[in-house]
C-alpha cells in the first residue's frame, strides 16, 4: 500500500508530501504520524507541502487535525512551502488553519521549530 | 435585394474616375478627418471604389459573406479596426461610406435623368448596397472599440498591482484604487507568487491609495492576509488614514490578528526590526 515516508531528524519528524493526496493516503498519514510521535517522543513535526498543488477541504482539515493531534502529544507542527494556489484555495474554502504555524521553506521551518524548542 | 441593371453597372465602371474625384471633393469639404493622413484616405477611397465596382458587377452584396463581396468585407473590417485603434469616432467612420451616396446620385441623375422610373429604382438599389456596407463597417468598428476597451481594462488591472521589493525579504504592495473581488484576486495571486519567488518573509500592503474601506474590502484584505500567513510569511497593513480607521471602527470590522501601521515608514521599520536589521545614522 502507498505510504508517505516519515523521516526522523533528531527530535523532529519530517514529512514530505510529493504525491497527489487522496483521502485514504491522508488518513494513513494521520495514523502513522500519531504512532511515530508516540514512538519517538518527537517534539516537532515539519510537513513540507511544496509539491502539493491541489487541495480540497478534506486535506485542509487533515492538516488542521494533524496539528491538533501533535499538539496534544506535545509536539509543534509547522507547515512549510505552501503554494500560492493552495493558500488561495484554503482561504476561499474558509479553512484558515488557526493554530498551525507556517514557514516559507524547510530551512525556515526548522529554524522556527528550534526557536520554539529553545524557548520552551 | 435586387441586382443593379447592367446599364447602371456600366455607368459606374466607366465613370469610376469621376466618381472618385467628386467623392474626394465632398469628403474634403464636409469632414475633418484630422486623424487620417490625406494620402492614406485617398488610397482607401480608391481601394473602396475599386472593390465596390467589382462587387456590383457580381450582384447584390447580401450579407457580404460570399463571392465577390468577401474581399470588400475584409477591406472594411481592416479599415474599421484601424480607425477604431487610431481613435476616429463612429460618426466619421459612417460618414466615410455614406458620403459616397451623393456622387453616385449625381452620376446616375446625369446618365438616366430622363428616365425617371428607372433612375429612382436604380438609385434605391445603390443606396441599399451602400447601407449594407456602412452597417457592416459600423458593427465591426463597434466590436474593435470594445476589444480595445477590454484590452485596456486588463492592462490597467496588471498595471495597478506592482509588487516592489523594499529590502531583502521585505515586499511592499502599494494598492491604488477601489478593491473589488476581481482585483483582489489578481493582487493576491501576484503578491503570493512574488513571495514564493523571492522567499520574502514579510509583505507590507499599503492601502493609502484605497479611497474607501467597507465590509467587502475589509473581507478581501483579511483573505489576502490569511493566505500570506498560510504561505508562511507575515503581513503588515500600512497607510491606514484617519478617516479609514474611523470607518473601520464604525462598521465594527474585526481586523483580528492583523498588524496595522499608520504609514509605510513605520511598517518598514517594524519589518526591519522583525528581520533583525537596524538602520542607524552613519557618522
Amino acid at each position: 500500500m502507498e505510504r508517505i515516508p516519515i523521516l526522523r531528524m533528531g527530535e523532529f519528524l519530517l514529512v514530505t508530501i510529493q504525491v497527489d493526496m487522496h483521502d485514504q493516503l491522508a488518513l494513513t498519514l494521520q495514523d502513522d504520524l500519531a504512532d511515530r510521535i508516540s514512538a519517538t517522543s518527537a517534539r516537532g513535526v515539519l510537513i513540507d507541502i511544496s509539491a502539493l498543488d491541489m487541495v480540497d477541504s478534506f486535506i485542509g482539515r487533515m492538516i488542521s487535525t494533524i496539528s491538533g493531534v501533535a499538539r496534544i502529544m506535545d509536539a509543534e507542527t509547522v507547515v512549510v512551502g505552501m503554494q500560492p494556489a493552495v493558500a488561495i484555495t484554503l482561504v476561499e474554502l474558509g479553512l484558515t488553519l488557526p493554530g498551525v504555524s507556517t514557514a516559507l521553506d524547510v530551512e525556515r521551518g526548522m529554524n522556527l521549530l528550534r526557536t520554539r524548542m529553545g524557548r520552551a | 435585394m435586387t441586382n443593379l441593371n447592367h446599364r447602371t453597372v456600366d455607368a459606374l465602371r466607366i465613370n469610376h474616375g469621376e466618381l472618385l474625384r467628386n467623392w474626394a471633393a465632398d469628403m474634403e469639404a464636409n469632414t475633418s478627418q484630422a486623424a487620417l493622413k490625406a494620402g492614406e484616405l485617398q488610397q482607401q477611397m480608391t481601394e473602396f471604389l475599386r472593390l465596390f465596382v467589382r462587387g456590383v458587377e457580381a450582384g447584390s452584396p447580401g450579407s457580404l459573406a460570399t463571392g465577390e463581396w468577401s474581399e470588400m468585407r475584409h477591406f472594411l473590417e481592416k479599415l474599421s479596426y484601424n480607425w477604431a485603434v487610431m481613435g476616429v469616432d463612429s460618426q466619421e467612420t459612417a460618414a466615410f461610406i455614406f458620403s459616397l451616396k451623393r456622387p453616385v446620385m449625381v452620376l446616375l441623375q446625369r446618365e438616366f435623368g430622363d428616365e425617371a422610373l428607372f433612375f429612382v429604382e436604380q438609385l434605391w438599389v445603390v443606396s441599399e448596397f451602400i447601407d449594407v456596407l456602412a452597417m457592416h463597417t459600423i458593427s465591426t468598428f463597434q466590436k474593435s472599440r470594445e476589444a480595445v476597451i477590454k484590452r485596456q481594462q486588463e492592462e490597467l488591472l496588471e498595471l495597478s498591482t506592482p509588487v516592489v521589493k523594499l529590502w531583502d525579504g521585505i515586499l511592499a504592495l502599494p494598492m491604488i484604487g477601489t478593491l473589488d473581488s476581481q482585483r483582489t484576486q489578481v493582487v493576491m495571486e501576484s503578491l503570493l507568487q512574488r513571495i514564493v519567488d523571492t522567499g520574502s518573509q514579510i509583505a507590507i500592503i499599503d492601502i493609502i491609495g484605497v479611497p474607501t474601506v467597507d465590509t467587502l474590502v475589509a473581507q478581501h484584505l483579511l483573505k489576502t492576509v490569511t493566505a500570506i500567513r498560510l504561505m508562511g510569511a507575515d503581513c503588515i497593513i500600512s497607510g491606514v488614514r484617519p478617516q479609514i480607521a474611523q470607518t473601520i471602527v464604525h462598521l465594527g470590522l474585526d481586523l483580528q490578528g492583523i498588524v496595522t501601521k499608520a504609514n509605510l515608514a513605520d511598517a518598514l521599520a517594524l519589518a526591519l526590526a522583525r528581520t533583525g536589521l537596524s538602520v542607524g545614522r552613519a557618522s
